[in-house]
């Protein structure tokens, strides 16, 4: 008998399809894949699991029994835990009274917190788990990776049968990676059923079992994973054949747009010097906290530098605020869409006017006509799947959002776009179509540096790469001889004396 | 539909309640009345909206209301040759000192990094203060919290004044309504403080000077209270060191019933002009069936919580 199957659950949002009949089955012991594009409904059906949605049909069954899961509370009871991509921690609390939150073991008679019962538990927890942590570290003081592992403790502690993992790998590194994959082989010896939601085939072909393909709100297929190939499962989740997963363009080198020399600034980053040229491409990765996003910044007037000097467009120039890096043509797609680079809460066509207003102003009024017609513009040449110029972004896919981002610098008619990781957390269809663009942009002369910590995509699709590594330039590659191991080898600071 | 237009509904309903209650409330006197009443309140809500869709508050305008009153009154009783010079220096010193309050608070803020609660709050009561202490200073044996009259006729136009029958005060509450509506939603300025109440990295990110941006909103806020406070003054005839109080909540409040949410980010003009009207026509509603002023207190309370409650209610579905 299944551990949880799903049958026939459908969801309709107003004027949305957000699944259609879909049927999903879990066993004890399986790490089940969810697989598909943003907006085949992979959240929806897991958000109904856990509680946190409502479903209008369909019906869940536990082990054979046929349960209700009104809300989170009774999915917990329930034995069903949700791994959310932030981990609910509180950053100030240690880790044992987070793993205990809202459910602390008491004693006596006032019922006070039995600190001691608590730190052992929580002890025996990390121990059985083989995490090497003490349980009285506060959570802010720990990396993405160590808190991750703690939400999956805290859905331990809960005895949970069912572990729902929403891209845990989103943050990680290779290395936290495998911790990560062997914790939840352990915990698949345990009996635990685990449902693995991943854009990254890589991992999906690594630690599942099973994956089921979701597309436009209807289950396409279910495979054991030795049964199936990457190629066929891409086909299956974008529902034609693909050409090309990184469509790399070989190009005639043009003249320099961007030189940085000997850019410090204070420790995160020292003596940083390279040449971007038109007609390029470049790639620019390393470990978490190579200071990727902080060189970025930098050059973007956001980070202050002690030392060093930028040539952009052959003259020699100081930025002091992204306002003035916009003003020389300068723009940033930072890496997370949601906090910093776009307004979720105002429309599409609000956002991608929103940096270089000035176009549309006379005396200081908006032109709301031309700013309308400006953006059905933008939403035509990137084919950004919007109802309309007013669609608030957040009710917009990750890939249709970034888009949007992409749209809002064009506006700005920038002739440098630094990208921080552009792909991240967008499906297999939207990342292509973001390759596309870039090549696009390459192809209108506007110098590209992009920032990301997928390998597969740095080595795909950048003509040059270099490689950072505490806050140094470790070593640059060409798109020719660059391995992955050769960037794990500068990553890891090897190529640094 | 309801989204927009529930907040109109509600005035309207309110309006139909009382106008059943008591045969004297739907008059054109006393209409026209309810929204002379209004004016003050509604003129500092311009403001307020402003500062709270930047995701800040103005805690100090009821305080700035008063002492741009004393301040305008003082220097209208000052001897200056020649005498048609008084009411222009008058009036640019009341504006003045709303300014200034306002570039204060907003340097504390923008500057400094003090929370908008603290450094507001602090602005009320040195403003508070200032205002009972300043009357001394205009002479005439005037003392610590007197309040100042004798004003010249000429001043009384702005308060008392009709035009076409129709006060001045209401006059100018939709002037500052029409401009200020167009500067929050069709100007650069508008756009960007939207933008940072909703979020202000992403708003930094994309170029925009938020410390000016803020510093701007609450000098705004505080012209406009001045604005208000010349206007009170000139109504009535005299400076009044206690006048004001509790006006930043009540401003407060016909920004939040208008739907503006104190996260920041989100709200509109038109909402916070219906926010004030709806608080002037239930206290007016209130007085004329005979409620007791502390009873009115309450349901103002009860009013507050259900168009907040309402919103949030129209959100989650």
């Amino acid at each position: 008998m299944m551990l949880l199957s799903l049958k026939n659950i459908s969801k309709t949002y107003p004027g949305v399809k957000a699944l259609a009949g879909v049927d999903f089955d879990l066993a004890k012991g399986e790490v089940h894949a969810l697989v598909g594009e943003n907006g085949a409904g992979k959240s929806t059906l897991m958000r109904i699991l856990a509680g946190a949605e409502t479903r209008d049909e369909g019906e869940i069954f536990l082990e054979g029994t046929r349960v209700e899961i009104p809300s989170p509370l009774k999915a917990q009871e329930l034995g069903i835990s949700m791994i959310f991509q932030e981990f609910n921690l509180i950053p100030y609390l240690s880790v044992a009274e987070n793993i205990f939150l809202g459910r602390p073991p008491v004693k006596g008679l006032f019922k006070l917190v039995d600190w001691k019962t608590m730190r052992a538990r929580a002890r025996y927890l990390l121990e059985q788990l083989r995490i090497e942590l003490e349980v009285t570290d506060a959570i802010e003081n720990l990396s993405v990776a160590q808190q991750q592992m703690i939400a999956i403790a805290r859905a331990l502690s809960l005895r949970s049968r069912i572990l729902i993992m929403d891209e845990p790998s989103a943050t990680l590194t290779q290395f936290e990676l495998e911790n990560l994959f062997t914790l939840i082989r352990r915990l698949k010896g345990q009996g635990l059923g685990i449902v693995y939601i991943s854009h990254r085939l890589e991992e999906v072909f690594r630690i599942a079992d099973r994956v089921t393909v979701l597309r436009d709100a209807q289950r396409i297929g279910s495979h054991l994973i030795s049964q199936i190939n990457r190629h066929i499962l891409i086909r299956e989740m974008v529902g034609r054949e693909l050409t090309e997963e990184y469509p790399y363009q070989c190009r005639e080198k043009g003249p320099t747009v961007l030189i940085v020399q000997n850019l410090t600034s204070g420790t995160k980053l020292t003596d940083i010097s390279f040449t971007l040229y038109r007609n390029e491409i470049l790639g620019l990765t390393g470990l978490v906290g190579a200071g990727k996003t902080e060189l970025a910044r930098a050059i973007f007037g956001d980070l202050p530098r002690e030392r060093g000097e930028i040539i952009f467009n052959g003259k020699r120039v100081t930025i002091r605020s992204p306002a003035e890096a916009i003003r020389l043509g300068i723009g940033l797609v930072p890496e997370d869409r949601k906090r910093q680079g776009l307004l979720l809460g105002m429309k599409v066509r609000e956002n991608i006017s929103l940096a270089d207003l000035y176009q549309l102003t006379r005396l200081g009024i908006i032109n709301l006509v031309q700013e309308r017609s400006e953006a059905r513009k933008y939403i035509d040449y990137l084919k950004i799947k919007t109802p309309s110029t007013e669609q608030l972004i957040k009710n917009l896919s990750g890939g249709t959002q970034q888009k949007v981002a992409l749209a809002k610098w064009l506006f700005t008619r920038c002739r440098l776009l630094i990208l921080d990781e552009p792909t991240r957390g967008i499906d297999i269809g939207g990342k292509i179509e973001i390759y596309h663009l870039l090549n696009g942009l390459v192809d209108q002369g506007i110098g590209i540096i992009m920032i990301s910590s997928e390998l597969p995509e740095i080595l795909g699709m950048c003509d040059r790469i270099l490689v950072m590594s505490r806050g140094r330039l470790a070593g640059e590659l060409s798109h020719d001889e660059a391995t992955q191991e050769q960037i794990m080898y500068y990553a890891a600071g090897r190529g640094l004396n | 539909m309801f989204e927009k237009y529930g907040i109109i509904l509600a005035l309207a309903l309110e309006i139909i309640i009382f106008s059943l209650l008591s045969e004297n409330f739907f008059t054109a006197d006393n209409l026209l009345n309810v929204t002379n009443q209004a004016t003050f309140i509604a003129i500092i809500a311009v403001g307020m909206t402003f500062v709270i869709i930047s995701a800040g508050i103005d805690l100090s305008v009821g305080s700035v209301f008063a002492l741009v009153g004393i301040i305008t009154a003082g220097v209208l009783t000052l001897d200056i040759t020649p005498l048609w010079l008084r009411l222009p220096l008058a009036l640019l010193a009341g504006l003045a000192v709303g300014l200034c309050a306002g570039l204060f608070s907003g340097l504390m803020i923008s500057r400094f990094n003090v929370a908008p609660f603290i450094a507001t709050l602090a602005m009320m009561t040195i403003c508070r203060g200032l205002a009972s202490l300043s009357p001394p200073i205009f002479g005439h044996g005037l003392k610590i919290q007197s309040t100042i009259s004798g004003l010249p006729g000429a001043f009384g136009a702005i308060g008392k004044g009709h035009i076409l029958g129709i006060p001045a005060p209401v006059i100018v509450m939709v002037v500052v309504y029409v401009i200020g509506g167009v500067v929050l939603h069709q100007s650069r300025l508008g756009r960007y403080t939207y933008a940072i109440g909703g979020n202000e990295e992403a708003a930094r990110l994309s170029g925009i000077d938020v410390r000016r941006v803020k510093l701007l909103v609450y000098i705004l806020c505080g012209g406009l209270t001045a604005l208000s406070g010349i206007i009170l003054a000139s109504k009535m005839g005299v400076g009044d060191p206690k006048v004001g109080v509790l006006y930043e909540l009540d401003a407060i409040a016909a920004v939040v019933i208008g739907g503006t949410t104190l996260m920041g980010g989100r709200g509109s003009m038109l909402g916070t002009f219906i926010g004030a009207m709806i608080i002037q026509v239930l206290y007016n509603g209130l007085n004329l069936v005979g409620v007791s002023s502390f009873l009115q207190k309450v349901i103002i309370g009860i009013v507050i919580l259900a168009a907040v409650l309402i919103d949030q209610i129209k959100k989650k579905t």
